[in-house]
């Protein structure tokens, strides 16, 4: 090697000391991005940890009401907490029946939204609705529920109870006396509370369907509606269905404006205007002012019995989104074989 | 009348039948356009449905809140029974207090958690821990309230502010994470290996190019998750429990304004009812700037 290569080599590298500090950084570097790793893999974990605390501490607070009364906790349907009965089957039942009027009134109501948000009304008008929508799921519960309790409830007691008796009277479900807050006063405050939810979904989930198909329609010489009932809604049908399930799972945790609306009496009634219950307004009602040991026992039961229907829906709900494609996709197929035998 | 034209008839063409099904054709057009119609107004019908809950929430709070909306009211503590007057400004305080506990202590677990599901880990433990989050997610959050309350309050021998907003925080972790993992999986990952190839370790491109690039974002998903938290009452029930006067620190009970307004809503006073109206419309107008300010933020950073 000449005298002139090694001088420039010489230049180029470092000294011994920087190469040194050099290595000492990398070595630093490597135990700081590993620490980092540490780190951000823990704060993954503890997420896991903290459905564990969930389902612990639930457990452990409930165990004793599990030992007692095993499974008749949840069909007993008497509840007595100063006779020392506990029966979960009337909040079970108020917490079903309310969310499922909510979400017999909610889901077409937030479908027919979203179509209209995506399809049908004049451009200029969406953006505004949507913002509308986007803030409505931003209103507190207690929120919902002052003004259901003082505006709602004695409208409905005084104008729609008596109404909707007179017309259908002769159902038992619209039967009984009116004291406003009710069952079904409950449910229409949680159709509120998550129409916006299920129609936010419901728009993703049209925006999800390929335009081809669409535009495949609209070139048939469909109308807008025709679009939307031959082309888009058989395409999304599960998703949609899936979006409604999932307002399920939120409607059976309401909690606030429910208690403040429903009536809080632990009876089955079968009429619509009768007071009602859910498990998470006993909670509200009850855990703070539980004394005896088997009553909070019973309520930690009520939780878990809570967590675990809500995780059930959930997850019935997730399913049927996501399986869309897995669904619908081969549906186009069977069109092929009927235009061949023309 | 003509004879119906027959499809399989190969020369059906005479002037009336072509004009008949031309009109056949017209009056089926015309009973698809009603139908159109017919949907088009029914969709509308239902999206003005829809909102008028929140209109009718708005009038009703303004009209019966509004005049109790006074200086006092956000300055004074409340008063005693049967005393006309006082404020909430220890509950609008305490639940400012209350959200800024939740989100310290949220903030770094989500976002952390949010890049440990999109990046570090085996696909099992990412899986596992995205299904978990979406479970918690979906947990109701009273029974926030009950778990932090046996976890925390009954070993503290105490309500406290801490508990509380341990509680909210609870809330927060899953929504936080969630929305981080969403954008970080819009940083295109030409990001990453440009980052990678220039000798970056994994941490510095975690840090400086994809948080960096989904700052944005990420924030705007804490401020979503502290504006949700912030209108919580039901995990504060047992937790922060609410309090008449000033918290001296986070180890006393502390008042929130939601559960300041449901306390008052279900009073037999109606002084305590204005009041609660006044509150719930001082808290809507917090949720409602905090998260109009939150998709000012994210529609900034699309253009």
């Amino acid at each position: 090697m000449s005298a002139f290569r090694r001088d420039r080599s010489a230049d180029a590298l470092p000294s011994a000391a920087e190469t040194r500090s050099l290595a000492d950084s990398v070595g630093i570097g490597k135990i700081l991005d590993r620490g980092f790793g540490i780190l951000v893999t823990a704060a993954g974990i503890s997420v896991l940890a903290l459905a564990a605390l969930v389902g612990w501490e639930l457990y452990r607070g409930a165990k004793e009401a599990i030992g007692r009364y095993g499974a008749e906790f949840l069909v007993n349907s008497h509840w007595d907490p100063v006779a020392g009965r506990f029966g979960a089957l009337p909040f079970l039942y108020g917490t079903f029946v309310s969310s499922a009027i909510a979400l017999l009134l909610a889901f077409p109501l937030s479908v027919a939204t979203a179509l209209s948000l995506t399809e049908f009304a004049p451009v200029w008008l969406r953006r505004p609705v949507l913002a509308l929508v986007d803030l409505m799921s931003a209103v507190p519960s207690v929120v919902w529920g002052l003004w259901a309790m003082f505006e709602m409830v004695p409208w409905l007691r005084q104008t729609a109870f008596p109404f909707l008796q007179r017309v259908f009277g002769w159902l038992p479900l619209f039967q009984g006396s009116i004291y406003g807050v009710s069952l079904l006063a409950g449910a229409l405050v949680i159709a509120m509370m998550i129409t916006p939810i299920v129609t936010s979904l419901a728009i993703e989930i049209l925006g999800s369907v390929p335009p081809t198909l669409r535009e495949a329609a609209w070139a048939l010489g469909a109308t807008r509606w025709e679009v939307m009932r031959v082309a888009v809604l058989p395409y999304v049908r599960s998703a949609l269905v899936g979006a409604g399930v999932l307002g399920l799972g939120r409607a059976l945790g309401e909690t606030m404006a429910v208690t403040m609306v429903i009536g809080n009496r632990p009876d089955i009634l079968l009429s619509l205007f009768a007071p009602g219950y859910t498990l998470a307004s006993v909670l509200v009602n009850e855990f703070a002012e539980a004394t005896s040991e088997e009553h909070l026992s019973a309520l930690f039961e009520i939780g878990l019995t809570l967590v675990v229907v809500t995780f059930v829906v959930n997850f019935l709900a997730r399913l049927l989104i996501h399986n869309v494609p897995f669904f619908f996709a081969p549906r186009p197929l069977p069109t092929q074989p009927t235009e061949g035998n023309r | 009348m003509s004879p119906q034209p027959n499809a399989s008839d190969p020369k059906p063409n005479s002037r009336t039948e072509a004009s008949n099904e031309e009109r056949a054709a017209s009056r089926g057009f015309r009973i698809r356009k009603v139908v159109d119609r017919f949907f088009q107004i029914l969709s509308v019908l239902s999206a003005i449905i829809v909102i008028s809950p929140l209109l009718l929430v708005f009038v009703f709070l303004l009209s019966s809140g509004g005049s109790s909306l006074t200086w006092d009211f956000l300055t004074q503590l409340p008063k005693s029974v049967g005393e006309s007057g006082g404020g909430m400004a220890n509950a609008i305080v305490g639940s400012c207090i209350l959200v800024a506990v939740a989100t310290v202590i949220g903030t770094p677990i989500g976002v952390l958690g949010g890049i440990c599901v999109c990046e570090y880990g085996d696909a099992r433990l990412r899986a596992a821990i995205r299904f978990t989050a979406d479970v918690l997610n979906g947990v109701p959050s009273i029974i926030w309230g009950i778990v932090v309350y046996s976890w925390v309050v009954l070993r503290m021998k105490t309500f406290s502010g801490l508990a509380g907003g341990l509680a909210l925080s609870f809330i927060m972790i899953p929504l936080i994470l969630r929305t981080t993992e969403d954008v970080i999986r819009l940083v295109p990952s030409a990001y990453r290996e440009a980052g990678l190839a220039l000798g970056l370790r994994r941490s510095q491109v975690m840090l400086h190019i994809v948080l960096a690039t989904a700052r944005r974002g990420a924030l705007t998903g804490i401020l979503l998750a502290a504006a949700r938290v912030a209108g919580e009452t039901a995990p504060l029930l047992f937790t922060a429990f609410g309090n008449r006067v000033w918290a001296a620190h986070l180890q006393e009970p502390m008042a929130a304004l939601p559960l300041q307004i449901f306390a008052y809503a279900i009073s037999p006073y109606p002084d305590w009812h204005r009041q609660a109206w006044a509150g719930a419309l001082v808290l809507l107008a917090l949720v409602f700037f905090m998260s109009i300010a939150v998709r000012a933020l994210a529609r900034g950073k699309s253009r």
